[in-house]
């Protein structure tokens, strides 16, 4: 279907930073150095007026993510997803992303050109 | 749900079969286990083509890591393929640190080693041949065997770790509390993982000495405690004293000054019995010496815990009543338990908590763990070859019962390096190191263990690639296979997990291999295998050597295991103490004197070592060096791990590079505002003993007096020869730390809370170090 859009679903609180994202992503399209599909951000640990740490981490997706298109073709999932350590990010339709984003605090959906 | 379950996974895609063609690849599902190292030991998918590994994927259908890898594997192809790796057997040339060599055949390289250790045999006795392995390489019993039943010597040890610091101060204390150890229960010995229905969710982890997202110490894959937080709503209590990634998502971050974790323990511990939150069924049935642990614990109340440690007294009193109303709890320790000159006491009130609280081998709680199929994946394999006489002369034994009774059976590596320095009781003539990079890595002191390890007659380094320790000392060096290359397996502690060959690299060898082969030249009737097959098939079945009981040991072949992947033994239980699975003689309880879990430890008393947890002072400190502090006014940890490498391993990956340039040292911003240093620059970490350079990150979670500097750094992009020696020593932590400083077990030693001043690097003090090691023999 020609209107069914792709995306990526990333349920944040559970984002520890690990970078397997990212290396997944170089390996998996040969990227070289500086190139990257998705670039891990990092906030904190920074302190909150209550005394607690917050500490967030963000895989912030590139235009060069193409969700890993040749891997969907052969039944795979894209490779950030297959190896994500803390297991929180799940590829789907986008409408479905959304209600899984509605249903989940601190989340959020990405959607590439396509 | 993460489970096994074959749910959502696209089985047209991913197989059940061990083995199968994907178009132009070959595709096996094995595991992955060293080199590089790692204390994991991952499921993988490895596609090959014309006997080259070219692709890897985690094992989506594997109930270890379900699918998931670091950036470490994911990249491991650009390791494996490395244009720098070892391809042949090297001799020596020039002088050591030249780094001139010849290519040599296996067979000359043999000859050459063989023809030492038998001229060692006759003029001095094996126990002057000392083998030694690095951490988290799949060596664990394959070193002590050619130590003990190829060159007949006693003297294996841990790569000139002091104190032994890492794992065998926890496992020691483990088998003289209880007779076993523990894990932290995430479910990692059910094949249906959290499906099992026997299976609990902790309602608090403790978690003390490590960041196991990163570190993945000891077999545990540090990511399933991110899956008991998500699906079973798991509490975190931390002591650490940097904000971790964890440490944000606790509900109680107790910010300890670096080594003072013990005090903080004991005062729960305290808090626990005075509130009546301990398990009182578990303590009148199970333990031995309640009454006395809770007068100990009397002693450190929250406020002294509060003072010592830098935490405050209500967030102990807090912690406490969390972990001791959890049900079940359980603890996380990692290697900085160890890495204090207190490391068995700390370890030992880790095991009391959870001992008091009823948590001891119940689901989601401190399970005890033995290897499947009771397989010597040990530092004692081959031991029983050594003679009484023989066992004697193991460097330790004289001044540690613990050692001489064969707990966790080592040499000690600080006797090793006093007998190499002084030639007593009898000089070291010949080192095996079987890869470990010592001077890069985990030798404290790194200039002294330097000026030791160039001083021994002859050495042989098996590595992966040329090191700075290979160059500095080694007169031959052997090239090992990887993991791909290797046919091997992994065990610790359960299930039993294939590791299959599916690649050659030039003429490297399996470290199995290598044992094989050289074992046979010196002892063929202990080495009688004709392959690294048979010999796997050997260990995989060698299983009730040391237990009469549980587990069970297996006639399974190592081809029959490589069809099965991953092999889960039917022989699992919780609460192995009521079942009669732990002791010796078949009865119910603890394989202890007592049949109890020891709260006050019988065998330390005989010993004449305090028999109850305490905390001790490190031994530089604000406290217990007030003037040297003055000088040094900061608390110096050290070894937090990166993502991006295994200790001194990786750091020539050009990807893992990229993502991690430089060696960092964190400060607080208002330190760093202090000296007049931003994030990126770089600075001099120097104490009594030595210096160092690394660049400042800044990380506000810090106390300001505390500095947390990275380990492991040297420079293979750089000259190998003297003397660059690959910059070993210039951003080398180690330049600053302390061989020969530990509890009085002789386990424990302080790498992790010492103290230093920093100040920025100018163009004015800009030195090498590695140059100043190399003309003095000092970091200064």
């Amino acid at each position: 279907m020609a209107d069914e859009k792709y995306g990526l679903f990333i349920d944040y609180t559970w984002c520890t930073g690990c970078h397997s994202c990212e290396m997944a992503c170089k390996v998996e399209h040969n990227f070289g150095e500086g190139v990257y599909g998705v670039k891990l951000f990092e906030d904190g640990p920074r302190m909150l007026p209550s005394g607690k740490y917050e500490y967030n981490y963000l895989p912030v997706f590139t235009s060069l993510c193409d969700l890993c298109a040749e891997r969907v073709e052969m039944g795979k999932l894209p490779t950030c997803v297959h190896h994500c350590q803390a297991a929180c990010m799940k590829y789907g339709k986008v409408e479905d992303l959304a209600k899984m984003a509605a249903e989940t605090p601190r989340s959020w959906v990405y959607v590439p050109e396509q | 749900m993460l489970t096994n379950e074959l749910e959502g996974v696209n089985k047209d895609v991913y197989k059940t079969d061990w083995q199968w063609q994907e178009g132009e690849y070959t595709v096996t599902r094995t595991n992955m286990w060293t080199a590089p190292g790692c204390h994991n030991g991952c499921s993988v998918l490895y596609y090959t083509k014309d006997g080259k590994v070219e692709k890897i994927e985690g094992d989506p259908l594997s109930p270890y890591n379900q699918g998931r890898l670091c950036m470490r594997c994911l990249d491991v192809v650009e390791t494996f393929y490395h244009p720098d790796r070892l391809k042949y057997p090297l001799k020596r040339v020039g002088e050591r640190g030249e780094n001139k060599w010849e290519r040599i055949t296996w067979d000359e390289a043999y000859d050459d080693i063989v023809e030492h250790v038998k001229e060692i045999w006759r003029d001095y006795g094996p126990e002057s041949i000392v083998s030694m392995q690095g951490t988290g390489r799949n060596i664990c019993w394959q070193t002590p065997y050619l130590s003990y039943a190829g060159f007949d010597s006693p003297n294996f040890v841990l790569g000139f770790l002091s104190g032994d610091a890492c794992y065998l101060p926890r496992t020691t204390i483990g088998h003289c509390f209880m007779g076993d150890f523990f894990v932290a229960d995430m479910s990692q010995h059910l094949e249906q993982r959290y499906a099992d229905p026997e299976y609990v969710y902790p309602e608090y982890i403790l978690n003390v000495g490590n960041n196991a997202l990163v570190s993945n110490g000891d077999g545990f894959f540090g990511h399933w405690i991110v899956d008991v937080m998500k699906q079973g709503g798991t509490k975190l209590i931390v002591l650490d004293p940097s904000c971790t990634w964890l440490a944000s998502k606790a509900e109680y971050w107790l910010q300890v000054r670096p080594g003072t974790d013990a005090a903080v323990v004991i005062a729960m511990i305290n808090v626990i019995i005075e509130e009546d939150l301990y398990d009182h069924d578990f303590v009148e049935n199970w333990c031995y010496g309640f009454e006395e642990l809770a007068e100990r614990a009397r002693e450190y109340t929250p406020e002294i815990a509060a003072e010592i440690a830098g935490v405050d007294a209500e967030l102990i009193r807090e912690a406490a009543r969390a972990f001791g109303k959890a049900n079940p709890g359980t603890v996380q320790w990692g290697l900085k338990v160890d890495q204090t000159v207190c490391g068995i006491p700390l370890a030992q009130a880790l095991l009391s908590i959870g001992a008091i609280c009823g948590d001891i081998d119940v689901p989601g709680g401190m399970m005890i763990p033995r290897c499947a199929y009771d397989i010597p994946d040990s530092y004692g394999c081959g031991m029983w070859f050594l003679s009484d006489e023989m066992l004697g002369k193991m460097l330790g034994v004289e001044t540690s019962p613990l050692h001489a009774l064969g707990f966790d059976p080592t040499a000690n590596g600080d006797t090793v390096l006093n007998a190499i320095e002084t030639g007593e009781p009898y000089p070291i003539r010949m080192q095996f190191i079987q890869s470990t990079n010592p001077i890069a890595n985990m030798a404290a002191d790194a200039p002294r263990v330097y000026r030791a390890m160039k001083s021994v007659w002859y050495n042989v380094v098996v590595d992966v690639f040329m090191t700075p320790t290979a160059i500095a000392c080694a007169d031959i060096v052997l090239p090992c296979g990887m993991s791909c290359e290797r046919n091997s397996a992994r065990v610790w502690w359960w299930p039993l997990r294939s590791i299959v060959k599916v690649a050659d690299y030039y003429e490297a060898k399996s470290d199995e291999q290598i044992i094989l082969e050289l074992g046979k030249r010196l002892h063929p009737e202990r080495f009688p295998w004709n392959d690294d097959i048979e010999l796997m098939t050997w260990w995989i079945q060698a299983g009730n050597r040391f237990h009469a009981g549980w587990p069970h040991k297996t006639d399974e072949t190592f081809p029959e295991l490589c069809e099965k992947v991953i092999d889960w033994p039917d022989d699992w239980a919780y609460r192995k103490y009521e079942l009669g699975w732990l002791r010796d003689d078949g009865q119910p309880g603890f394989n202890t004197n007592t049949g109890r879990c020891e709260l006050y430890n019988t065998l330390f008393e005989a010993w004449g070592f305090d028999p109850l947890p305490y905390y001790e002072e490190p031994p530089e400190s604000p406290v217990s060096t007030p003037e040297l502090f003055e000088e040094y006014p900061y608390v110096l940890t050290t070894g937090a791990r990166t993502w991006e490498y295994f200790h001194s391993e990786e750091r020539m990956v050009p990807r893992l590079r990229e993502s991690h340039p430089d060696p960092l040292t964190d400060l607080h911003p208002d330190t760093a505002a202090k000296i007049g240093v931003c994030a990126g620059d770089w600075i001099w970490v120097e104490n009594m003993r030595g210096k160092c350079k690394q660049r400042v990150r800044i990380n506000p979670s810090l106390k300001p007096d505390t500095v947390r500097s990275e380990h492991g750094w040297w420079f293979p992009e750089r000259e190998g020869a003297y003397p660059s020696l690959y910059g070993v020593f210039d951003c080398n932590i180690n330049n600053l730390t302390v061989q020969g400083v530990t509890g009085p077990t002789l386990y424990g030693a302080p790498y992790a809370n010492q103290i230093c001043k920093i100040y920025p690097v100018t163009k004015e003090n800009d030195e090498s170090m590695t140059v100043a090691v190399i003309n003095t023999g000092e970091a200064k």
